[in-house]
Formats: C-alpha cells, structure tokens, sequence
C-alpha cells in the first residue's frame, strides 16, 4: 500500500492553521443580518402574550417573529436517517416553552447592538409552569412536557408524551431470573452517568440568502448537510429542490452539530425578508439551548459462577433526553447494542429501560453515543464482580469476552431505533490491546496500588470497549470522481470533515485505487447542489461506510481509464493495465500518459469527460475495540485524583492515515477524561444552567491530563476499506469506568455516579472507615 | 470614534463604537484568524498579542487599544514554522483554537522558554477539545527545541 496506512499531513492543514477564512461565520455575506434569538427565562411555561410593538421601533430593526409567524410543523432536529427514529416533537417556534433557554422570538437587525437592544424590549407574558427538573421523578410527573397533540413519533418507538416518555425499549435473551438462581456470586449496582457539553470551539452558525434562482441557500457549521435540507424543508413546507446547504469547514463538532440549530433561525429570516441573515451562537447559548449528552442512570446486575464464568447480564436504565427527543431511543439502545455483544457467552441478558422528557438542556448525539455512559456502569460492574469473585479483573475479563470468529445475539437483535443486523465478528484484537495495555501501563508491577508517602496512594483500573462502523443498512455514502485534463482528480462526496481529517483520509483512499498520489486527488465535500448523498458524518461512519464508497468509486474510474486508454492505443482492453501515471499494453511497449490520455479525451479525439460514482451502504458495522488503562494519584486528604497515566490500545483495523486516527484516539481519550473527573453540568433549583460558560465548565487543560499514550494493535478488517474500520469515538469510551476502576484499586473506595469529583471520593473514604 | 492603531506593523484607523470588543474589530476589518471561542477569555483562541504580550481579544475593548500595537497571527512570519509542524503531527483536527495557540507559543519562542513543563503552564489556557493536546505538544516540543 503506497498512498494509505500513510501519514499523509491533512490538506487543508495550513489553511486552517494559519487562519484563513474557511468557517462559517468567515464566509457570511458582508450585509447579513444579524440574528438572534429570545430565549425562555423558565424551564415550562406557555406564553399567553408577547408584545413587539416596542422593539419593532429601534431604528435597524428589520424583523420579529414569533409563533404567530411560522408554519408550526413538528419536526426533529436529530439529523439521522428518514424516518428519524427520534419523535417529531420540535416546532421552529411554540406557544411552549420547554427548558430555560427555549426559542420564543426570532430578532433580525442590521448590528448587534439594535437587535440586543430589542431583545430587551420584547414584553412576554407567561403562564408558568411547574417544571419536571429530576428525570427519575419525570414518568409519574403530574405536569406534562408534550400535551399537544401534533407531536409523534415516525414509527413505534414506545413513545408516550401523557407520562412524558420520549422512547423506551425492552429485550431479553434467555431468562435472566432463573439463570441468576443458577449463578454462584451475583452482583447489583447502580450507576449514574452526568450530561455532558460538546465544547466544539466553534460555536454552532450559520448563514443565509436567496440566490439568483430564488433558491434558499445556506452556508452551516453542520455533520448533516443533506439532513438540514430535508428537515428545513419539512419545517417551512418548502421543496427539497429550492434549499442548498454548504457545508464549509467545522471547527469541531463531536455530535453535537449532527442535528439543526441555528438553520431554521436564518431561514425563517431570509425567507420573511429576502435578505441575507446570520447567526452566531455565543458559548452561552451553545451550552443553554444545544445539546447535552444524556444523562443516564443504570442498575446493573452480573452474575457468575465460581470460577468466573458471566453466566448473566441484566441492565435496566433510565435516560434524560431533556425537553426534546432528539436521539432519545437511539442513544438508548446504543448504550445496549454497543456493550452488550463485549461478553456474548452469557446464558441470558436483558437489557430495558425508558427514555423521559424533563423540562432541561435537550440530549443529543455526542460522541461515544449511549456506549460510553453504559460502558462506565458495565465495565465498573465487572470489577466489583472480580473483587467479589477474588480474580483480577484483567482474567475475568479476558474469560468472558468476545474473540474473533465469534458472534454475538446482540448484533441481530438490537440496531439503533430498530432491529440490527447479525454479523460475525471478523477483526477483534482485544486480546492484544489489553496485554499490549498491561505492558506499556506496567499492570504487574502496579496493580493494584503503590503507596506513595502517608496521604498519597496510586492505583491502575482498566476497561474495554467496542463501538460501531456506521449504521449498517442505514447510513449511506456516495462518491463521484472526475478525471481533470491534466490527469488530477477532483473527489466529490458528501461527507463532512469536522476537522478529523477525512477528507485527506477519503483521498488516501482513491489515490490507493488509482495508483496516484494523494495530492493528485482534489476533494470537494458536502454542498448539497454538488457532491453526493451521504448521511453525514457520525456514528463513525466516515472512513468505513464512505470510504467504501469513494473505493468503489475509483476502481470504477480505474475501469474507465483503462477502457479508454485501449481505445487511444487501437488494442483490446483486456491486454491493458493502468500503473497511475501509464496506460500500457501489459506484453508490449505501447503506451499512453494519463495526461496525454485525458487531454485527448477533452479536446480531440472520442472527446468525453470520464466521471465515476459509486454508492455504498454498509451491510454490517464492524466493530472497533479497545483496552484503556488508568495510572491514578489519590491524595487521601483531599480526595483529589490526579491522572498519572492513560494507556489506550485500539483495533480500528488498518489505520489508513496513522496520524490522524492517533490524535483522534488520543483527542477522545481527553474527552473521556473529561467526563470521567471533571465535566459536569449543573441546574439551579429552578432549571436554569449554572455551567453556562468555560469559567463553570471544566474541560480538560493541557495540564490535567497527565499522559496519555496511544497505540494500535496490528489488525485488518475484511469488510473494511483497505481494512479499515472506524476510529471516530471508540477512544472515548473507556476513561469514566478505567479510571473509577483505578480509584478503587488504589484506595478501595467504589464511586457509582460520574463526575468523580474530590468531593464525591473524600465522602466515601470518611464513610468507609 | 476613531481609533489609531498599530495591527501586524501597519499604521490603521478604525471606525469604532464605544462598547465594540476588540475580537469584533479585528474581524470586521479582515484579521479571521482571530476567531471567536468562548467570549469570556477562558479558551485562548482569540489571542492575540498586545504591544507583543499575549491578551484574550474577546476581553478587551477595542477603545483600550487606541495609540497601540496589536499582532494577530497574519503578522507573524514564524507560524508556517510552527504550523507545518503542527500538520506534520497530525495536530490540526478542525484547527479552529490552533491560531490563537500558535500565537501564545510563538511568544514562548521569543521568551527562550525551552522546558515543556513550563511551556504547558503557560499554554494552561489555550484549550483545545479536538486533539487532546499530545499532539500539540509533539510539535511544540520541536519547535522550542526542548531537549528530552
């Protein structure tokens, strides 16, 4: 392999390393309009009046609007697959408000300063509700987050808005209570796992005008540009045909931008006044009125016999989607579908629960997707099985877990929002990952504690874990590659860079097939008028389901290229090959450039422009793996942790560009640390966001992390691009249970509830003596 | 109001209101390198350097700056240095905290500061969510010429 398993530096590295104008607030017409958004002081209310008379006077102001003015369409802001799997429970604007922070009026002005101004003098009048602000006291809540009657789910989803249920799910394997009576040692444990904000530095924006046609475009910091399209379309009841959607360069996403947010804003004003608009979120907003991740609560029970066998898992869990059901099921089953298969020699597993409106910041996709926050409670229980079986946890583990050839139940039963599909798992390195992992964390000489002065203890814990390749017989690439006269290519495709590099990635790809170098390839990504359909890029989906496409894409290019060049050279094209840069008789000396060829091709003779497409969508959706271990320095006094070390060992199959399939690893890993120690979203009594800036949100700095080692294990995955499988969220999912397992090991205290906060550990220590 | 003022050693006056934000100044007069994170000077992205000492622009007023300097990273010829090293880690991902980054750690360079330990203390505030900062400091490591 020439062009992948290559470092090749990003394409668009210098570009944005040096600041040129590529984001989407850079690229807003000079004359838009600034927008922005009145936003609900309460967590549930219904507006009884607003009055604009006031505002709509400052001198600049060009438009208000309010519910009185938009098509109230319910819709989903989840940009996933049609049907969405998520309830249409969202209207651009409503008579109700759900969270504090929810829309209630649409200001447009000609500067920041008039349209802050009118912000200020809108008069709303509301009727307040009592908020449902606790999700385990959310299903027999007497007030109702959904009375009205137009919200729906697309399919069964076990919705139900009277008890303020957004989705719910149930599944069982086996009988779980007759093989625990069986079971020798059995353990139950509840967990909670915290919401967490994306942090993507670039606030969520977005622009709009009408071009020359009287088309509706929109330039968008988006993963889902063909979903925005169809869901604005859908929302102002627009044909798909009259809205283009540009997608120019992110500055980060993680989830938290596949979905619609300031779109439907910018449109509502462009359309009511044909002038261009724009919105930049401030970071108040992007932590108030995004997403979060969901909160989730699990009680877990495992049992075993003796000698270590798992013989049962039964998970029950409660998820927060907050005021709408933005990935409400899929989120869910996820937190199932992508643990579950990890020990797939159990006689019975359940796995059920409900997802529950509450009147908070609305969950939404964010990396690791439902596995990271059943991870932490299934890879926490596990240890608390070995303490109680006496094994180390690493034997217990390996006794139990998933090796390649094998299968699991799981795969066939549980997709996301609907059934999966069954697959034999053909690439699993687990086993190398975890002894790779004990070697370079030093498990021998370090487990389980080393004590370092009277107050001062370290201690190791590890975890595994598995993600997803896509969505299989759902998410869908497209690719289309055009030969250039001077015999580049130009790639077209529809998936997004969020900044992971895959659009070099999607080029090392096609250069492979073509035998040329990578910077022979131009890639154009994501403007719905001009590349292909893909569904975006999430669920890891990008290097595994449209780098098969752009795969497809090429060899069909190459196909062309030979079939032309015989024709140049008056031989049959079975006699011909194609070396990257000649077109060649295979036993004989004729042969022809790629150049040359390409610049006949175009302007003398058999003139014709060669293009090729190729669609791609994935039938199963291999699995990633990982083993992630954990060096922690517990001060006793304080219960302080600090992270000493993290070793991550991944299978993500071959690495197409090792580069950035590392940072990316070593960029989820930080995440996870994040979450496991730090992050932490916090409400006031009332339900108002308290961790609204950076001074309250507590993201890893560069000095909290310790150090963090990445390594890949040799591995190739048939199903896969140059056997490649994802590497887009597999690295977050270990750090909440990895470290908690470490804390435990060092000081023998059990912390249940993410974030592991000095708090939360001095308590347990003083109540464990 | 007018204010004069030095950006990336030309003489330039703006057309500013009281209450605009120096970050907002600079953008509207084509620096996009100065690019907008958290608004409260937490995050280190819109740095920039003031008479050569690293500020937060999104806090500072741009009337402060009348009769000043100010530097933002089109201004510094040694980024393409640090850059390409940065892309040769791999330590872009969506770039968008990167210039503020560069900006800080070329300070740095001019300092003489050759311990990566005290490098990361003084780039505690130029946060990043995409790469996890080992990347960052590979590159950072070169660039300073710290000796391991």
């Amino acid at each position: 392999m020439k062009e992948v398993a290559k470092s090749i530096i990003k394409k668009d590295a210098l570009g944005l390393l040096l600041g040129k104008p590529v984001y989407t607030d850079d690229l807003a017409p000079k004359n838009a309009l600034i927008v922005k958004v009145l936003r609900s002081p309460h967590a549930f209310a219904k507006i009884k009046a607003i009055d604009i008379s006031e505002a709509e006077k400052i001198n600049g102001i060009e438009c208000i609007l309010t519910y009185k003015d938009i098509p109230r369409v319910p819709v989903t802001r989840a940009g996933q697959g049609y049907p969405e799997p998520s309830p249409h429970d969202w209207y651009i604007l409503d008579e109700y408000v759900r969270y504090v922070g929810d829309e209630i009026a649409i200001v447009a002005g000609n500067n920041e300063n008039v349209v802050n101004e009118a912000l200020k003098k809108i008069k709303v009048d509301y009727e307040v509700l009592e908020p449902v602000l606790d999700f385990e006291k959310a299903e027999e809540h007497p007030s109702i987050i959904h009375p009205e009657k137009e919200t729906h789910p697309m399919f069964e989803i076990g919705f139900n808005a009277s008890k303020n249920i957004a989705a719910s799910y149930e599944m069982e394997i086996g009988n779980v209570e007759e093989e625990l009576q069986k079971c020798d040692v059995v353990i139950k444990e509840r967990f909670y796992t915290q919401a967490q904000s994306h942090v993507a530095f670039e606030p969520h924006s977005a622009t709009s005008y009408i071009d020359m046609h009287g088309r509706l475009i929109i330039i968008s910091s988006t993963q889902v540009p063909f979903h925005v399209r169809r869901i604005i379309a859908e929302a102002f009841k627009i044909p798909i045909k009259n809205i283009r959607v540009i997608k120019p360069r992110l500055g980060g996403g993680f989830g938290g931008k596949q979905a619609i947010h300031g779109e439907p804003f910018v449109a509502a004003v462009t359309l009511k006044t044909g002038k261009p608009a724009k919105i930049v979120y401030t970071r108040q907003e992007v932590f108030e009125a995004t997403y979060t991740r969901h909160p989730m609560r699990f009680d877990v029970t495992l049992g075993a016999t003796k000698d270590g066998k798992l013989k049962v898992i039964d998970i029950q869990g409660l998820s927060d989607t907050g005021a709408y059901g933005e990935h409400a099921l899929t989120t869910f089953m996820v937190a199932g579908s992508k643990t579950l298969p990890l020990y797939n020699k159990v006689d019975a597993v359940r796995f059920k629960g409900k997802v529950v409106y509450t009147n908070r910041v609305p969950g939404g996709a964010f990396r690791g997707y439902g596995a990271i926050q059943a991870n932490f409670a299934l890879e926490s229980a596990m240890d608390i099985l070995a303490k109680k079986l006496n094994m180390d946890p690493v034997i217990l583990r390996k006794k139990n877990m998933i090796n390649e050839g094998e299968t699991s139940p799981i795969f066939k039963i549980m997709g996301e929002g609907r059934e999966g599909v069954d697959m034999i798992v053909r690439s699993c390195k687990l086993k190398e990952c975890i002894e790779e992992g004990m070697n370079l964390i030093d498990w021998k000489n370090k487990f389980p504690r080393i004590k370092i002065s009277d107050t001062k203890v370290r201690g190791v814990g590890m975890a595994i874990a598995m993600q997803g390749s896509g969505i299989a017989n759902i998410d869908m690439a497209s690719a289309i590659l055009k030969l250039n006269d001077d015999g580049s290519f130009n790639l077209l495709i529809g998936a997004t860079d969020l900044g992971t590099g895959s659009d070099t990635i999607l080029a090392q790809i096609a250069a492979e097939v073509l035998n040329t170098p990578t910077e022979n390839i131009i890639v154009y990504s994501s403007d719905t008028d001009l590349t292909p359909f893909d569904t975006g890029a999430y669920a890891s989906s990008t290097t595994y389901v449209s780098g098969h496409a752009v795969r497809l894409a090429a060899e069909k290019m190459k196909k062309m290229i030979i079939k032309e060049g015989a024709k140049k050279l008056g031989v049959d094209e079975k006699s011909v090959d194609f070396d990257g840069e000649f077109i060649y008789e295979i036993n004989n000396a004729k042969k022809v450039t790629l150049k040359e060829l390409a610049t006949v091709l175009y302007y003398t003779e058999n003139q014709k422009q060669l293009v090729a497409d190729a669609s791609f969508v994935g039938e199963e959706s291999p699995p990633p793996y990982m083993a992630g271990f954990a060096e922690v320095e517990i001060d006793t006094e304080t219960g302080k942790v600090k992270l000493i070390n993290y070793v991550g060992v991944v299978d993500c199959g071959t690495t197409i560009n090792p580069n950035l399939a590392k940072v990316q690893i070593e960029g989820g890993i930080v995440q996870g640390i994040g979450m496991a120690l730090f992050e932490d979203v916090k409400y006031t009594y009332n339900g108002k966001l308290l961790t609204n800036n950076l001074m309250h949100y507590k993201i890893p700095s560069r000095m909290d992390i310790g150090n963090v080692q990445v390594k890949f294990v040799e591995s190739y995955e048939p199903s896969g691009p140059f056997g490649a499988k994802s590497v887009g969220e597999i690295g977050i999912d270990t750090p909440p249970a990895a470290i908690a397992n470490a804390i435990y090991n060092a000081i023998g205290v059990r912390i249940t509830s993410l974030p592991i906060t000095p708090e939360k550990v001095l308590k347990a220590l003083k109540s464990s003596k | 109001m007018k204010i004069n003022l030095i950006v990336n050693g030309e003489k330039k006056i703006f057309e500013i209101e009281p209450s605009d934000i120096l970050l907002d100044v600079l953008r509207k007069n084509g620096y996009y390198s100065v690019r907008r994170g958290c608004d409260t000077g937490m995050c280190g992205i819109c740095t920039v350097l003031l008479d050569g000492k690293p500020v937060p622009s999104c806090s500072v007023y741009a009337a402060r700056v009348d009769g000043h300097e100010i530097t933002t990273l089109e201004g510094i010829k040694e980024a393409k240095e640090l850059a390409t090293l940065l892309a040769e880690e791999g330590a872009d991902q969506c770039g968008y905290c990167s210039p503020g980054l560069i900006v800080n750690t070329i300070y740095l360079k001019n300092k003489n500061i050759k311990s990566m330990e005290e490098a990361k203390v003084k780039l505690i505030g130029n946060l990043c969510r995409c790469t996890g900062y080992e990347s960052q400091h590979r590159a950072i490591e070169k660039f300073l010429g710290v000796k391991k």
